[in-house]
Parts: C-alpha cells; sequence; structure tokens
C-alpha cells in the first residue's frame, strides 16, 4: 500500500498548498472573500430514512441561510402514491412534519429557510399536518409555508397519451402505452422556478413535491444573488452545489473509501456550501461536528450516480462536470470553480412508476464445516421442489453471502472453511400466487434440507410488489403552464 | 498489483446500469489510467457481472475516469433480486483489478 502514501493527507496539501490564504478563513456572517455577500445552503437529509439529527445539527450547531432536505429518490413517489391511495391525508415525507415541529423556533429566531421536496405526491396534506404542528402561540411569528404543486401528471396521462405525447422510456425507446394500465404514479421533474417564486413569496419553509433533487440547493442561490435564469456557467455551478448536497453525508466524509477508518462518523457534520455571486462555491461542515470535508470526499461525491460529465441535464441548465476545479483549502474547505454550463432543453424528465408483478426473498444461513456446499445443496433442493410444484418464475436469483454475492466470479473460489455463509434466493414473477408459494418453501427446508442450518427467526419472506421505474421525456411547456406556487401564513 | 493501490472509487445505479467513477490518488497516475483502465477492459474484468456494453468518461480536472456498465444490476431499482441491487460494491470490485504499474510512477511523490 504505499503507493498511496498518507492518501488523503498528500491529497491535501497537493491540491491547496498554495491556496490556504487569509481570504479563505471561514466569515462569522453573510460576507464573502471580496466582502461580498456568500449564501449557505445547508444539507440536512440526502434520502427518505436518513439521519434525523443531521438537519438539528446542521440548524443549531453552526450558522447557514438555508436547510436543503431532499427526500425523493426514484422510487420514493411511488410508495407514497400507494400511500395516498390508501389514505387521501398521506403521500408525503411523513417525518419531515416532526422535524419542523421540533426546528420552527431555531428556523424563525435565526432566519433559515427550508427547502425541500418533501411534499411527495401530496404536498397540500404535508402543509396541512405542518399547521397542526405548529401549535404553539409563542412562536416569534406565525411560520410561512409554501407548496408546489403541477408536477404530478397522474390525472392528465391520458389526454396527454391521446395528444400524442409517447413518454416512450429513456433506455428501452417503448411508448409508455405498453404499460399504461399498470402506472402508479407519474411526476415530471421541476426547475428552480417554483422555489424562487416561494422564496419571493417570502416562504419560510417550501414544500414541494417532484422537485429536481440540485434545484432543491441551486434554486435559493439563485434568489439570493438575482442570477439570470440564462447565467449557464453561474447555474451549472449551482448543479454542482446541488449535486454535492443531495446525498448528505456522502460528501462529508460518509461512505469515504479514503482514510475510512480516521473519519468519525458518530456525529457527522453533513456539508454545508458557501456560494459567492459569481456562482463558486466552497463546501464545507460545522467545525465542531465529526465527518471530514476533502479533496477527496467530494471528489467521489461528484462522480457518484454520474453519466456523461459532459452532459449533466437538468430543468435550467446543462452542467459539463468535466470542468469542475477542486481544491483543497485545509481545515474541512474545498473550493469549486471553473464549472461551465450551457442552455437547458426544451424537456423535462419525467419520473413514471408502474406495477411490474411480484418477489419474495428468502435466507437460510449454513455453519463450518462445508458451509458453501451445504448451500448449494439446499438451493438445488429448493429448486427441484419449486419444479415440482410446477411454478415459473421470471427469475430465480441465487447469492451466497460471505461467499462473493456482492463481488462475483471477481471475488474469487470461496474457501470451504468460511465459518458460515447465508444462502438468499430470490424469485420475482407476475402471479402472485406463485411468489407466495415460493415463500412457504424456506422453512421447510431447516428440518428436511442440508445440515447446521440457522437463522430463519425473521419467519416466511414476505410477498412483495414490484413497482418499477419509467423514465420519459415530456414537452416542458405542457407541464409548467399548471405549476402553482401558494404560500400561507400558519 | 490492484488497481486499488494507486485510486480509489464510488459507484451508483441509474436503472439497470451501475457506474464507478474511478480516481487516481495522484496526477501522474491519471495518465496511465486513461491508457490502461479501457471500456474493453472492464468489460473483460466484469464479465459474468455486466451484461451490457461498457462506455467510459474522462474528467482530466478530477483526474478520474466515469465507467457506464450497462445491464448489470438484474433489472435494476426494485425489479432486482440481487443484493447489491444499487451497485454500491461495484467500486472496489473495479478496484480489484490487477494492473502493472510502472516503477518510475510508484516512486513519483508528486
Amino acid at each position: 500500500m504505499n503507493a498511496r502514501p498518507g492518501a488523503g493527507e498528500a491529497l491535501a496539501l497537493e491540491e491547496g498548498s498554495t491556496a490556504v490564504g487569509l481570504e479563505e478563513r471561514p466569515l462569522p456572517a453573510r460576507v464573502g472573500r471580496d466582502g461580498g455577500r456568500r449564501v449557505r445552503v445547508a444539507a440536512g437529509q440526502g434520502f427518505w430514512g436518513d439521519w434525523q439529527e443531521a438537519p438539528k445539527l446542521q440548524v443549531r450547531r453552526g450558522p447557514i441561510d438555508y436547510l436543503m432536505l431532499d427526500y425523493l429518490a426514484e422510487i420514493t413517489m411511488s410508495i407514497m402514491q400507494k400511500q395516498r391511495d390508501r389514505n387521501p391525508n398521506a403521500g408525503y415525507a411523513r417525518d419531515f412534519v416532526p422535524l419542523m415541529d421540533d426546528l420552527v423556533r431555531d428556523l424563525l429566531e435565526r432566519e433559515i429557510r427550508v427547502v425541500s421536496n418533501a411534499g411527495g405526491v401530496n404536498p397540500e396534506a404535508c402543509r396541512a399536518e405542518l399547521g397542526f404542528a405548529f401549535a404553539d402561540e409563542s412562536l416569534p411569528r406565525r411560520p410561512r409555508v409554501a407548496v408546489i404543486t403541477g408536477d404530478d401528471l397522474m390525472d392528465s396521462l391520458d389526454d396527454l397519451l391521446a395528444a400524442g405525447h409517447e413518454l416512450r422510456h429513456m433506455e428501452t425507446g417503448e411508448p409508455l402505452s405498453a404499460v399504461r394500465d399498470r402506472v402508479a404514479a407519474a411526476n415530471a421533474y421541476l426547475g428552480a422556478e417554483p422555489i424562487i417564486e416561494a422564496l419571493r413569496q417570502e416562504a419560510d419553509i417550501v414544500v414541494a413535491g417532484r422537485s429536481t433533487d440540485t434545484a432543491l440547493t441551486y434554486a435559493p442561490l439563485m434568489h439570493e444573488f438575482s442570477w439570470p435564469a440564462d447565467d449557464w456557467d453561474r447555474l451549472a455551478h449551482g448543479v454542482v452545489a446541488g449535486h454535492i448536497n443531495e446525498c448528505g453525508c456522502q460528501a462529508s466524509g460518509g461512505n469515504s473509501l479514503v482514510d475510512w477508518r480516521e473519519i468519525d462518523l458518530t456525529l457527522p457534520g453533513y456539508p454545508i456550501i458557501e456560494a459567492e455571486e459569481d456562482g463558486t462555491f466552497v463546501v464545507t461542515k460545522h467545525p465542531e461536528l465529526g465527518g471530514r470535508v476533502t479533496w477527496a470526499t467530494v471528489a467521489e461525491q461528484i462522480v457518484y450516480e454520474l453519466g456523461d460529465p459532459r452532459e449533466y441535464i437538468t430543468p435550467d441548465v446543462i452542467a459539463d462536470f468535466s470542468t469542475i476545479r477542486l481544491r483543497d483549502l485545509g481545515r474541512d474547505r474545498v473550493r469549486v470553480d471553473g464549472v461551465a454550463g450551457r442552455s437547458r432543453t426544451d424537456k423535462l424528465k419525467v419520473s413514471i412508476a408502474y406495477h411490474d408483478g411480484f418477489k419474495a426473498v428468502g435466507a437460510l444461513t449454513y455453519a463450518w464445516p462445508d458451509a458453501v456446499d451445504k448451500a448449494r445443496r439446499a438451493d438445488e433442493i429448493l429448486r427441484g421442489r419449486l419444479r415440482h410444484l410446477g411454478l415459473e418464475f421470471d427469475e430465480i436469483r441465487t447469492e451466497i453471502v460471505g461467499a462473493g454475492a456482492c463481488h462475483g466470479p471477481l471475488a474469487g473460489t470461496p474457501s470451504d472453511d468460511l465459518p458460515e455463509v447465508t444462502l438468499r434466493v430470490g424469485v420475482r414473477s407476475p402471479d402472485r400466487r406463485a411468489v407466495s408459494r415460493f415463500s412457504r418453501e424456506i422453512a421447510p427446508l431447516i428440518l428436511a434440507g442440508p445440515p447446521t442450518v440457522t437463522g430463519f427467526a425473521g419467519g416466511r419472506p414476505r410477498v412483495r410488489e414490484v413497482v418499477a421505474y419509467w423514465p420519459a421525456l415530456i414537452d416542458r411547456g405542457v407541464v409548467e403552464g399548471n405549476v402553482k406556487v401558494e404560500t400561507m401564513e400558519l | 498489483m490492484r488497481l486499488g493501490e494507486v485510486a480509489f472509487a464510488r459507484s451508483g445505479d441509474k436503472g439497470d446500469t451501475a457506474n464507478v467513477g474511478l480516481i487516481a490518488f495522484r496526477p501522474s497516475i491519471y495518465p496511465f489510467l486513461v491508457k490502461e483502465v479501457t471500456a474493453e477492459r472492464v468489460k473483460h474484468h466484469f464479465q459474468g457481472i455486466c451484461e451490457g456494453e461498457v462506455e467510459r468518461f474522462e474528467l482530466p480536472n478530477l483526474r478520474a475516469l466515469n465507467f457506464r456498465l450497462h445491464r448489470s444490476l438484474g433489472g435494476g431499482g426494485t425489479v432486482s433480486l440481487m443484493l447489491d441491487a444499487q451497485g454500491k460494491t461495484f467500486a472496489t470490485a473495479l478496484l480489484r483489478m490487477e494492473i502493472d504499474v510502472p516503477d518510475h510512477l510508484l516512486d513519483r511523490t508528486d
């Protein structure tokens, strides 16, 4: 390993040795290097289910101007749609409400505004719930909450298809009509405009639905600095800032390959973007919290879920990630500049979810000796019994956890001396009964299968509905006319 | 030696496509990665895992290469039956690759 002497340290020095100057010291107020304004957008959530303490620490452990909360992944909308189908008052990120209840006094006192896509498929219900939560009469003033709607295309889907919008799958090219009767949710990714409008309406808390993740960070910057909507380079910087923020701790030491043993992630500081009027920015974190911001942690996040770096497409600009320049300034500060952008496209991306059958995954653990052989034999027996039952599946997948489930053949031949392995078998089928029958075939292997087996405490595998993702494009004009922003004092 | 001794990486997913961003520890290593870690080589490395095409993109400013491995995640997203349906562990799978780094590059301290 001596080819990488003190990797993290070397990276910091080599990238930042000339750059740690007086002008780069963190300043207490909203003031930039040249005395100009600096706007701080802090990341608080990177997905629905992220660490609930992170946004509280961002608000209470140091100065920030905006708190960015990203709740939505590709599949989240369909889960929320399912919840709304069952209950008309559900369908948003529920933990957002108690979080805001906990934070609202601090937000108002410190003049921190929240930009979130917590609304999911039901932003109005989310705001109504906030109304109940903010019952405290002693707040310094009543919080203003904006709701953004118009991303939901479910009700107009048939009209769109009839008007010739085919909503072809971006990867396969298939038109949506192929799965129309199974569609569960359809939402357009909205850009910065409605968020900026909400901030103009003096919202303290913005509740959007399917807002583009990166826009939650760059829309506040466009608002604060009055960037023109066609200032492509500045917008492109904002997109990079958004990409760094949108996965929370992944930019500030979480999931970092470099120096992972040395990074304290017990109470990590999530990333904070300190942006300047010209678009350039510094990635940092609150100094007293854990985590780490270095050239390496930021570079790793930049390549995360990246496609063609020259074409990072958002509703507001196409950013060229190959032009990004990073300088490690030391002390958890990384400067980002040089980003080129170009004109936005006339399309918006649409996230469509559709029902695609059922699946179940079962697991059993086999102990030494010959753990892998026992797991393989159990798999053969299981498959034989499924054949005997005449059950057919789109796929049966067997993995042996502990013997190459992650890296497959690259992991090499597993040792016959492993202490234990877990047999993991999954099936998928359009036929719910077949999947359900499979889930009853795992437990019998405990008594009628190879020896030294354990680990069935979880019971029968759960049959889960598969809700698949269908990305498509639509003309932006079709969507944008219906987008509404409404701000209310609660 | 293993690729992981001269570079680090992070991976993720977009549908059934996994992406791996590979970043050189030192600037002098980057041109070597560009020459050696080709799309063909990565496709070969992931045989039995990646069923589709491998695309490669260059980010010289970050001394990074980005690979997209199509048809690698058992259908991807919620459809996939794979333990690692989101390709999170593809990063270190790539870093297993055996490469011959010339001594003069290893001796550099840039």
